[in-house]
């Protein structure tokens, strides 16, 4: 399901050094036409309709259009992505449609405290089983018994 | 044909970008992530970490595009068990120790991720499901603190997953952060570079002492140098020819963008293989490649031929008498296998009867809570296979009115799913395990100081996303330790860096130097391109390594001849030419699929027996055969000589029946 760009609502991520669409693809297939200042899919055919480029655009400018070799046209799945939950809008191709919204994060984003309150690592035990969290509170890993 | 070398007389020389580290992250999906979290923390004072991102990290990997669920938490049960799981799953060899380590330790992986924000769904008083969001509101306990999550099967828990690797990488990164300022290095974390080949160390041919790559952004390539590294560059996709033609190429079951790198970088560095025989052939919805297992374990639907009939019981006779004991477990190849037997005898389309379960639940439930389960239905897609979702809204199917067909899909190479095709790996010392099971270091692979997690630690699937991020803590922990004990060790390279990057930029300057020989570069005899590099591949993975189009069966005679053939294309990439930076990624891409099918095929050809049926059969051995095959099957590529050792590795039981 290839996604595309809809040439009057791309505006390049114009004043930012690269496109978001061009920053998050995993597949390196979003990128800048420098001639019209406007992203494009590069190779459709390698698109795993993961939705990343759709969900960063800061201008709803990308959707996707399902693969033609097997699907039939009319059909539209449209996120909205916000700060710790996702809106779905699916339209069939007989028009109708479904809206779902599910969770999508319970702490605000750039919020994770990695190492606070968590146990100090004792290096005297980095052979033995167990992650530092485990080692820290105490835990002994089970073994299998004989 | 003798291989050229480039020197930079046609294409642009890109600048050279050494970097000094102590321990290097190959990959930023789900291993390398728990890798960062863990060496973060355990890293001595100066102890250097690096991670090296072909993708930008809050989005890379296989769990890129989000998961409806995570499938590997022990709860409240016993680790030995789910060895006994996946130990049937995978057809009765598998490295207990690798399984049982990791569900010893994977639990606190989801503990943090949870803590981290990930909704996690649980179960409420009424027995009924809440979503990430009301469990909170409803204060419902977290996991660690003993809140129930809800089950869809006895090891999987139901999360609200859309956002599940970019919380994932925002702790990666802020580890790898913790670690820049402790160390006082300019950068320790690289996205868009894309890591092609390892290099041993000039003094010591063993080890590895550099990996390299270049930048698929900008003129520049990269050469890394380390004491240890930790490689989870993934399985591979789109080796085989797909079912889907054109542009639905792109919508593999597993991520499109998974090359095989994982495997090729181990394999150049001489790292044993084990079991690269297994592959996955996942029955997923035809051509959206959506979950099923959801619809299976959670909503209870079941499957059947298009005569509503349930192949596992028409076939399940017959498919004993040549897979006994393996076939009672109903493995997932077993599984299969069953439905391929009535998909030939043209009782297909084969259907998973969605319309019944949900009638099903239905009769307990009111119109709230209806509404509530089609929602989990919808979401089981939208968070990890939307394009499911838009082929169902393309076709206007409810799944509520009528059920929907499943497909085995083209095979897979991977080691973190239902797969276990990977690299030999040392497994933990506590556990009793036989002798060549371990030395010294978990999870490190037969070269020194080069470790395995996620898909390419091999012979112990099932780890799945939560698991291969506990899998990348202990490699860290353990890749450390070999730091450690290594305090004079210091990477040296034999090549200069200009050799590597002529290396690495040699597809540049082929398609520079031959580029105007023809009217339409696209067509010229000088050079191939990535895209008919990929085509040739697959098709003669296809047609005589147990494809699709052939129906999974392949023999010693269609082995020898399509790697005759596989030889030739190995040769020919030397000629591969690449236009943009994007391309030459292809290219390396490309020649990464090519050595994993090379290595599967060979194994393939060695073990005489059918030991996965429903993923590939040998049609001149046709049944399954304990008594000379109940063992790994483990080999070593000579990258330098381009010859092979393949040999048998005695399989030990470790948890009993």
């Amino acid at each position: 399901m290839p996604s595309f760009v809809i040439a009057e609502k791309c505006d390049g991520c114009k004043a930012q050094d690269k496109t978001a669409c061009q920053y998050i693809c995993p597949n390196d297939l979003m990128t800048l036409n420098r001639d019209i200042m406007k992203a494009f899919n590069q190779e459709p055919e390698q698109c795993w309709e993961c939705y990343n480029c759709v969900k960063i655009c800061p201008q709803q400018a990308i959707e996707v259009r399902a693969y033609q070799d097997f699907a039939p046209l009319g059909g539209n799945v449209i996120p909205l992505r916000g700060t710790d939950s996702i809106m779905w809008t699916i339209k069939f191709r007989n028009g109708s449609l479904k809206r779902f919204k599910f969770p999508i994060r319970t702490t605000p984003e750039g919020s994770i405290d990695i190492f606070g309150g968590k146990p100090e690592p004792d290096i005297t035990k980095i052979k033995q089983p167990g992650f530092f969290t485990h080692q820290g509170a105490g835990k002994a890993m089970p073994v299998l018994k004989k | 044909m003798e291989k050229e070398t480039c020197t930079f007389s046609y294409c642009a020389k890109p600048e050279i970008v050494e970097v000094e580290t102590d321990l290097l992250l190959i990959g930023g999906g789900m291993a390398c992530c728990g890798a960062a979290f863990e060496a973060a923390r355990w890293a001595p004072k100066g102890m250097k970490i690096t991670m090296v991102d072909k993708a930008a990290t809050d989005r890379s990997g296989a769990v890129a595009m989000g998961l409806s669920a995570i499938n590997t938490y022990m709860g409240d049960n016993d680790p030995a068990d789910y060895v006994k799981m996946v130990r049937g799953d995978l057809m009765g060899i598998v490295r207990e120790d690798l399984i049982y380590d990791l569900g010893r330790h994977v639990d606190d992986s989801v503990h943090l991720f949870e803590e981290w924000g990930l909704p996690i769904w649980k179960k409420a008083d009424d027995g009924f499901s809440l979503d990430g969001f009301q469990a909170r509101d409803q204060g419902k306990a977290m996991l660690k603190d003993g809140g129930v999550p809800v089950r869809s099967g006895k090891w999987q828990i139901m999360i609200n997953g859309e956002s599940y690797k970019v919380i994932v990488a925002e702790a990666a990164k802020l580890a790898l952060e913790h670690n820049r300022k402790a160390t006082g290095v300019a950068q320790n974390h690289y996205e868009r570079v894309f890591l092609v080949k390892l290099y041993h160390d000039a003094n010591d041919p063993k080890r590895v002492a550099a990996a390299a790559g270049f930048s698929v952004r900008e003129n520049k390539i990269y050469i890394f140098k380390a004491k240890a590294m930790i490689n989870a560059a993934g399985g591979a996709v789109n080796v085989f020819r797909p079912r889907s033609t054109q542009e639905g190429q792109g919508r593999a079951w597993y991520p499109v963008w998974n090359s095989g790198s994982g495997y090729a970088l181990g394999m150049q560095a001489g790292a044993e293989l084990t079991m690269m025989e297994n592959r996955f052939v996942p029955a997923r919805f035809k051509d959206g490649y959506g979950p099923v297992g959801a619809w299976f374990l959670f909503f209870k639907a079941k499957a059947t031929n298009a005569l509503g009939v349930d192949y596992c019981v028409t076939h399940f006779e017959d498919t004993k008498k040549l897979y006994s004991p393996y076939a009672e477990k109903l493995g997932t190849c077993i599984r299969n296998h069953m439905m391929m037997c009535d998909m030939k005898l043209g009782r297909g389309p084969i259907l998973m009867n969605t319309h019944h379960a949900m009638a099903e639940l239905a009769k307990t439930m009111d119109a709230k809570r209806i509404k509530h389960l089609e929602a989990e239905a919808w979401e089981d897609f939208l968070d990890m296979a939307i394009g499911q979702a838009g082929l169902w809204a393309c076709k206007n199917v409810e799944p509520d009115k009528e059920p929907s067909e499943i497909m085995p899909t083209e095979p897979y190479l991977l080691g973190s799913h239902a797969g276990c095709a990977g690299f030999w790996c040392s497994g933990p010392d506590d556990l009793g395990a036989p002798d060549h099971y371990h030395w010294g270091y978990n999870r490190m692979s037969t070269v020194p100081g080069l470790f395995m997690v996620g898909d390419v630690c091999g012979a112990s699937g099932h780890k799945f996303s939560s698991g291969s991020h506990a899998e990348g803590r202990i490699a860290a922990k353990a890749a450390i330790a070999f730091i450690l004990d290594h305090p004079d060790y210091k990477p040296t390279v034999k090549a200069t860096a200009d050799d590597i990057a002529g290396d690495l930029y040699f597809p540049f300057e082929t398609y520079e130097k031959h580029k105007t020989y023809s009217t339409d570069p696209a067509i010229n005899p000088n050079y191939i391109r990535p895209k008919m590099l990929q085509t040739r591949l697959q098709k003669i993975a296809d047609e005589y390594f147990g494809g699709i189009s052939t129906w999974y069966m392949t023999s010693k005679t269609m082995l020898d001849e399509g790697l005759k053939l596989l030889q030739m294309l190995k040769e020919d990439a030397d000629k591969m030419a690449a236009s943009n930076l994007h391309e030459l990624m292809r290219c390396w891409e490309n020649y990464h699929r090519i050595l994993s099918v090379e290595a599967h095929a060979r194994h393939i050809l060695f073990r005489e027996e059918t030991r996965y049926p429903g993923y590939y059969y040998r049609g001149d051995f046709l049944p399954i055969n304990d008594k000379d095959w109940k063992c790994f099957v483990n080999s070593k590529y000579d990258a330098e000589n381009n010859t092979w050792e393949i040999k048998k590795v005695p399989y030990v039981q470790m948890v009993a029946d």
